[in-house]
């Protein structure tokens, strides 16, 4: 399989006031493309800092970082607007819908920034919609929803361009035990059946289970990635 | 035009807070339209086209009258194309309350000096040569009712006939057009035969059409100086200028109104910048969620002033439209009184560019923070 993302001692420092704070320190990392990665870590280790540098939202203060052949520390804020808008889906813990925009309005929000027709852009909303399961709540506005509905929702505006890398940060945070491991099942079934390659945070270390690897963060750094097949050996052994 | 369901819903989020402020709008702008018709019949129509045309009045004061020979030495001045003689009438027709501006001319010289006050020939042929007759501007002939042959009656305050009778009788000779409101014209040869031996052979004041507007001062300076050493010298100015000091003599209602409307504006526009700020702040997170998903920095900030300039102008459109509506109701109450009241679509125009401005000046702010606005830190608030 080939590599969709690297990072190669990628360093990232916020600036607060005088002091210059260093969250991210020389993270060198390769995803396949198809995987399914869990970063898991304490609070405040870097783990959204990262997830933002690989979706393009931020820029890395140094290293570089490529995306499905795209160096995104190198290009300009509006190209990477453009790249996000066709090569990455995002799901936040917070749903971030637009309250105001019916679920089939808010799948189609980013399909208008495509050059397709009104009516090409509302058969892919219900296709989305379909793909999570909701296409009976197009008309429901977000506050008419459920929490892991309305997670449902994001995730189908996520997928609605047909994206190669969803990034999700704690996408299950904000729900109950039973909701979660609907959405964690519903990404699964992306990951195998649609082949899309997912970067998820996640505090949960069920939520972790559910991903082929997990990587660990702390304090900045990454800790080297562990595949399933061993951490599940680890975890038998510290279990034993 | 793609954004503009989001720009509809977004407006209609807080439905009690859009349509407040949208009230507020659409009165301030009514109220734009009110003050600026009163302003507007207070400083003499609505008319542009006295830039060539000079007032001759008598040096002392605007209400001291010029003798008629005038008239006959100004004309005869190559600088002058045309000029024509004007002199307050006054008086009400049935009731004390039905007034208007009624001026004795001299039919000819009067409408080749105001050409913009359309008259059809058989009217002015009438005019010239009933001598009883008078025409009424259209709105005045609406008002009332009148047709060509009506005989009206005109009670006089200040002018009696030579028989010492108040009430003077005319016949309606038709139509013109007169942007100004209410206006009746009668014959300058049959008043100043028919009343009271003190009031002859005088004129109020005189307008000029000047042959080269570039030369009106000059012009102007040497009829002064005609007239300098005579026992009624003159005061000559610019058509614009004697409509300011006209209007600054009753209390310049125009600087009132414009001090009136500047208050009005300076709330709306803490009023709605305040509204716009705040719906500013509750959206963040999802203007950061729309640069997430590939919205430039330009496009969201293009979306938040439209939604300002929308609700601005959407609330000018009803307070216009509203004024537009009761323009019939406002010149049968006030008409009569203040000449004219005219709210043309011209003043309409200037309040919907007063409103898009408005729009651009509050939604200017959130505009800039949104294109501002950093996703990775919006996120991290919200
Ligand atoms: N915009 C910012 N300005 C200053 N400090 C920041 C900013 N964003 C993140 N940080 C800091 O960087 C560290 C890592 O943050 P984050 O990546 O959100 O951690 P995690 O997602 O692992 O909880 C935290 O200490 C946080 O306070
Ligand atoms: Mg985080």
């Amino acid at each position: 399989m080939s590599e969709l993302i690297r990072c190669a001692n990628v360093c990232k420092d916020y600036v607060r006031g005088a002091e210059s704070i260093r969250v991210l320190r020389n993270v060198d990392l390769s995803v396949e493309d198809g995987a399914f990665v869990a970063l898991m870590g304490p609070s405040g280790s870097g783990k959204t800092t990262l997830l933002n540098l690989i979706g393009g939202l931020d820029s890395p203060t140094s290293g570089e970082i490529e995306v499905d052949g795209l160096r995104l520390d190198a290009v300009s804020a509006r190209c990477l607007a453009r790249w996000r808008a066709g090569s990455v889906g995002f799901v936040f813990q917070f749903y971030n819908l637009m309250p105001v925009l019916t679920a089939e309005r808010n799948v189609e929000l980013p399909l208008l920034l495509t050059g397709l027709s009104r009516s090409e852009r509302r058969r892919n909303a219900a296709l989305a919609l379909d793909i999570v399961g909701l296409v009976d709540r197009g008309r429901h506005k977000p506050g008419e929803l459920s929490g892991g509905q309305q997670q449902r929702v994001a995730i189908a505006r996520a997928l609605v361009s047909d994206p190669r890398l969803l990034v999700c940060d704690e996408p299950t945070g904000d729900l109950d035990r039973e909701t979660a491991d609907e959405i964690l099942a519903l990404l699964q079934t992306l990951n195998r059946d649609l082949g899309k390659t997912i970067v998820m945070v996640t505090h949960d270390p069920r939520a972790a289970d559910h991903a082929v690897v997990t990587l660990h963060m702390d304090k900045g750094k990454l800790v080297a990635p562990v595949h399933r097949a061993d951490a599940g050996s680890e975890d038998a052994r510290s279990v034993a | 035009m793609r954004l503009l369901t989001l720009l509809g819903a977004n407006l209609l989020r807080k439905p009690m807070r859009t349509s407040l402020t949208f009230v507020s709008l659409a009165i301030a702008f009514l109220l734009f339209m009110l003050l600026k018709a009163v302003s507007e019949a207070f400083s003499g129509g609505v008319s542009l086209q006295g830039l060539d045309r000079i007032v001759i009045d008598s040096k002392y004061s605007m209400t001291d009258n010029l003798p008629v020979s005038y008239v006959r030495q100004i004309r005869s001045l190559d600088e002058i194309e045309q000029v024509t003689n004007m002199s307050w009438f006054g008086g009400y027709y049935m009731e004390p309350r039905n007034t208007f501006a009624t001026y004795p001319v001299d039919p000819e010289s009067y409408f080749d000096v105001f050409r913009e006050q359309a008259v059809a020939a058989e009217t002015l042929s009438r005019f010239r040569n009933i001598r009883v007759s008078a025409v009424a501007s259209e709105a005045l002939a609406a008002q009332y009712g009148w047709k060509l042959g009506d005989a009206i009656h005109i009670v006089q305050d200040i002018f009696p006939l030579e028989d010492g009778s108040w009430t003077w009788q005319f016949e309606i000779a038709g139509t013109f057009e007169y942007a100004g409101g209410q206006l009746l014209l009668i014959n300058y040869d049959y008043f100043n035969e028919a009343v009271v031996g003190w009031a002859k052979d005088q004129v109020g004041w005189l307008v000029g059409r000047v042959a080269d507007p570039k030369a009106v001062d000059d012009t102007i300076r040497m009829i002064d100086s005609m007239f300098e050493n005579s026992s009624d010298p003159t005061r000559t100015t610019t058509e614009d200028e004697y409509r300011r000091q006209f209007a600054s003599q009753v209390g310049d209602v125009g600087m009132i109104s414009s001090m009136i409307l500047m208050a009005v504006f300076f709330t709306i526009i803490l009023l709605t910048g305040n509204t716009a700020a705040q719906a500013f702040a509750e959206r963040v997170p999802e203007l950061a969620v729309m640069k997430t998903l590939g919205f430039s920095d330009r496009s969201v900030a293009t979306l938040v002033l439209a939604e300002a300039v929308a609700l601005c102008v959407g609330g000018g459109v009803v307070g216009v439209g509203i004024a537009l509506l009761l323009q019939p109701v406002f010149t049968a109450t006030l008409g009569g009184m203040i000449g004219s009241f005219d709210m043309s679509g011209w003043t309409g125009a200037y309040a919907l560019g007063l409103a898009s401005l408005l729009g651009l000046t509050v939604g200017a702010y959130p505009a800039v923070a949104a294109k501002r606005l950093t996703i990775v830190e919006a996120l991290r608030e919200g």
